[in-house]
């Protein structure tokens, strides 16, 4: 199965925000500091009050548009993966094919698999355009999840996107195979009408995101003849720093291969976003020829994974436009908790 | 009163079981024992099941005529009852197995413990088995077990210099018996520094200092000592069963440092069997928190009071002496499923002193002890059991 499609471009987005765990921490009269070690996280992104998953697909597919220099006429599908689409009923996705210019002939429609939707829709894209129904089709990962507040999720849950256009020409990361691990594991759910998520605990561990990034590394290298040493790259579904690191250890990749692929510690959980931020972020600094497993995960649950190649095309691929994610990594703002409960709703305000 | 002997035995992997269901692990574990014994279910007369919260964690209460129905024997009208008493429900409902054999009111029985707390959020499943201390009076405050076991642990150090080193020796003793036994929670040895510089808890207890929730069942066949050897050439005899009750609050005791429902509860057990601790080669213990293992050395007179943590710390129960404590890995190691505990605990004895467990085995071993708690201490169980030559 050699798929003849792949990236032809990406673009990614973070909110300028960040809060510390330590920051969190006090609030809660618990060690954030700890939990942030813990956690293997330092600061997560936060986004501002006028920003949302429609806002930063649109930033993370602008960038995507104009560094691929395409027309957005030319999309022929659009799909948003995201678990806090702002509209329970009306699709981001139609906003933000507007918002480019794309519509109106064009198929769009929001996806949700918990933190695996963005990859999802990167796997639908694949199918389109390996069909030759459309030219290209874009697949947006984007998340500003929250967690309760002092709930263990509050430390990691952040914001951000990254967009991939998917097409036939132009291919800088051509993508060999895709393959899914799904089962029905519950882990973590939000409920119809709940403002926040909840979760099994440790539940989420063993036998929900290890077991299924394991499994479905393993099915894909088993059905492409690789191992991990063949993989310059590897990208997990990174819920904090520590779990992506486990699995990849146990899986045999060393820290090198992981270290582009590992944004979390950084910026937060972006959910949907995830493992996109973190293969955005390899495609930033990738040369011809270098090989990428992607494997993300959704609770839920299922994994997909991606055994991915760039091309000679990505040494042409124009960078210069749309900001490297390694800017979002290193930039931002410390905010304290106060801006933060205000920016993301969490002060109950009188009136309507 | 005729003398008990245990037939069989049996017991569930414990840990976090989540792929398997409440009845599943009560029907594996009652199987198991009901082969070990070589007995068929047409023998038995009755079947006790130790449980301390399923409607709580399960959504399921009336479980002993459940596990009755899982197991294929609805049919056959046994009695089937359940008995709780928080963390010593399966220590309880050996003690009604025995006295119903004892007595004469029937013949064998199985006696179960099996307990499910992973189905819950960990959160919720500290707020159930906090509800086995007293409500009104420490709970609804917001006291949890751990923190209570904290306090004792602190005022245990204050009176008798017992160090946070001595604590934590309690848990890396539970870890390396642990390694060596297949149906344990924990597998992993752990050094005396993680102990030390884990997470907090309820200080001066940190993470390893607690046993773990876990899920598992265990079950034991009971029946007369007189019909014993028709079953089984290895007989182990049940030579004392005594239950004590203290104050349900920590602080209504006579002091925090002892329990005293421990040390009569222990004291009445010897008298029956006519013995005395230096008689006991394999002993477990509740050792819940590092804090309940001194307290139970002590109490039950294993060593004087206020000696328990130097001599955990010295490895005297290691296997070195001439007693070795908790060989299963204890609750801390081979995991606290809690109305299991208790007939786990007897699992263990009868596979030492029958010179079944394997790398665990101590060598020589007669005489068993088992000694159960609930809550902080308002509930004692102790057994004894003697291996029949």
């Amino acid at each position: 199965m050699a798929l003849e499609a792949g990236i032809v471009s990406y673009g990614a987005y973070v909110p300028r925000y960040r809060i510390t765990p330590a920051e969190i921490g006090q609030v809660w009269g618990t060690d954030g500091a700890a939990m942030g070690l813990g956690l293997g996280i330092e600061r997560k992104s936060v986004p501002a009050p006028d920003e949302d998953t429609i806002t930063i697909s649109t930033e993370s597919l602008r960038a995507a548009l104009v560094r691929g220099a395409i027309d957005p006429q030319e999309l022929g599908a659009l799909y948003i993966g995201s678990e806090s689409h702002p509209y329970a009923v009306k699709p981001s996705s139609t906003v933000v094919a507007q918002a480019v210019g794309a519509t109106p002939l064009l198929t769009a429609a929001d996806f949700e698999f918990a933190c695996k939707a963005g990859t999802a829709a990167i796997q639908t894209c694949l199918g389109l355009v390996g069909a030759k129904m459309v030219r290209y089709g874009v697949a947006i990962g984007a998340d500003t999840s929250q967690g309760a507040p002092g709930d263990a999720l509050e430390y990691s849950a952040s914001a951000g996107g990254a967009a991939f256009i998917i097409g036939r020409e132009r291919v800088i990361a051509l993508v060999h195979r895709t393959l899914s691990y799904t089962t029905d594991t519950p882990d973590f759910w939000r409920r119809e009408g709940q403002r926040y998520p909840s979760h099994g605990g440790r539940f989420t561990g063993e036998p929900a995101y290890f077991r299924h990034v394991t499994e479905c590394a393993h099915k894909i290298m088993e059905a492409s003849g690789t191992t991990s040493k063949d993989y310059q790259h590897v990208v997990f579904h990174q819920p904090n720093g520590k779990f992506p690191v486990r699995v990849g250890k146990t899986l045999g990749f060393s820290e090198a291969q992981m270290k582009k692929g590992l944004v979390t510690p950084r910026i937060g959980n972006t959910y949907s976003a995830a493992a996109p931020i973190g293969l955005a972020n390899v495609l930033d600094t990738a040369r011809a020829g270098e090989r990428i497993l992607v494997v993300g995960y959704g609770s839920g649950a299922g994994s997909d994974a991606f055994d991915i190649e760039t091309t000679e095309e990505i040494e042409r691929f124009d960078r210069s436009f749309g900001t490297p994610v390694e800017e979002f990594l290193s930039g931002g703002v410390n905010i304290p908790y106060a801006t933060y409960a205000k920016f993301r709703g969490k002060i109950h305000m009188g009136g309507s | 009163m005729r003398d008990v002997a245990v037939l069989g035995v049996g017991m569930t992997k414990f840990g976090e079981l989540w792929d398997r269901s409440f009845r599943e692990i009560g029907i594996e574990a009652g199987f198991q024992a009901l082969v070990d014994a070589k007995l068929s279910s047409a023998d038995l007369g009755a079947l006790y099941l130790g449980n301390m919260a399923s409607g709580s964690l399960i959504d399921q209460e009336h479980i002993a005529p459940l596990i009755l129905d899982y197991s294929g024997l609805a049919g056959s009208h046994l009695p089937a009852i359940r008995v709780e008493g928080g963390g010593a429900s399966g220590a309880l409902a050996l003690h009604e197995g025995w006295l119903a054999v004892a007595s004469g009111a029937y013949d064998f029985v199985v006696v179960g413990g099996a307990e499910k707390l992973t189905d819950v959020p960990d959160t919720e499943a500290n707020r159930i088995i906090s509800g086995t201390a007293d409500h009104e009076w420490e709970t609804v405050f917001g006291a949890t077990l751990p923190g209570l076991w904290g306090m004792v642990a602190r005022r245990h150090m204050h009176d008798f210099g017992t160090t946070r080193e001595e604590l934590a020796s309690v848990a890396v003793r539970a870890h390396e018996m642990g390694s060596k036994n297949p149906n344990a929670h924990f597998r992993n040895r752990i050094s005396l520094e993680a102990v030390l510089h884990a997470s907090p808890v309820a200080e001066p207890l940190g993470m390893f200092d607690c046993a773990p929730l876990s899920d598992g069942a265990a079950a034991v066949v009971l029946g007369p000592l007189e019909r014993a050897r028709k079953f089984t050439d290895t007989p182990i005899r049940l030579a004392a069963s005594q239950v004590a009750c203290d104050t349900m609050a920590l602080h209504h005791r006579r002091e925090l440092t002892t329990l005293d429902s421990t040390v009569l509860a222990a004291k009445r057990a010897f008298t029956q069997a006519h013995r005395a601790p230096a008689d006991v080669q394999v002993a477990e213990i509740d050792d819940g928190y590092t804090i309940s293992a001194l307290l139970a050395v002590e109490d039950i007179g294993f060593v004087a009071k206020g000696a328990g943590g130097p001599s955990y710390a010295r490895g005297e129960f290691s296997g070195q002496g001439h007693l070795s404590v908790n060989t299963s890995g204890g609750l801390k190691a081979q995991g606290r499923p809690f109305g299991a505990v208790g007939v786990a605990q007897v699992v263990e004895l009868v596979r030492q002193l029958r010179g079944e467990a394997k790398d665990r085995q101590v060598s020589g071993a007669s005489v068993g002890l088992a000694q159960n708690v609930a809550g902080t201490g308002a509930t004692s169980v102790v057994h004894l059991f003697e291996r029949v030559n």
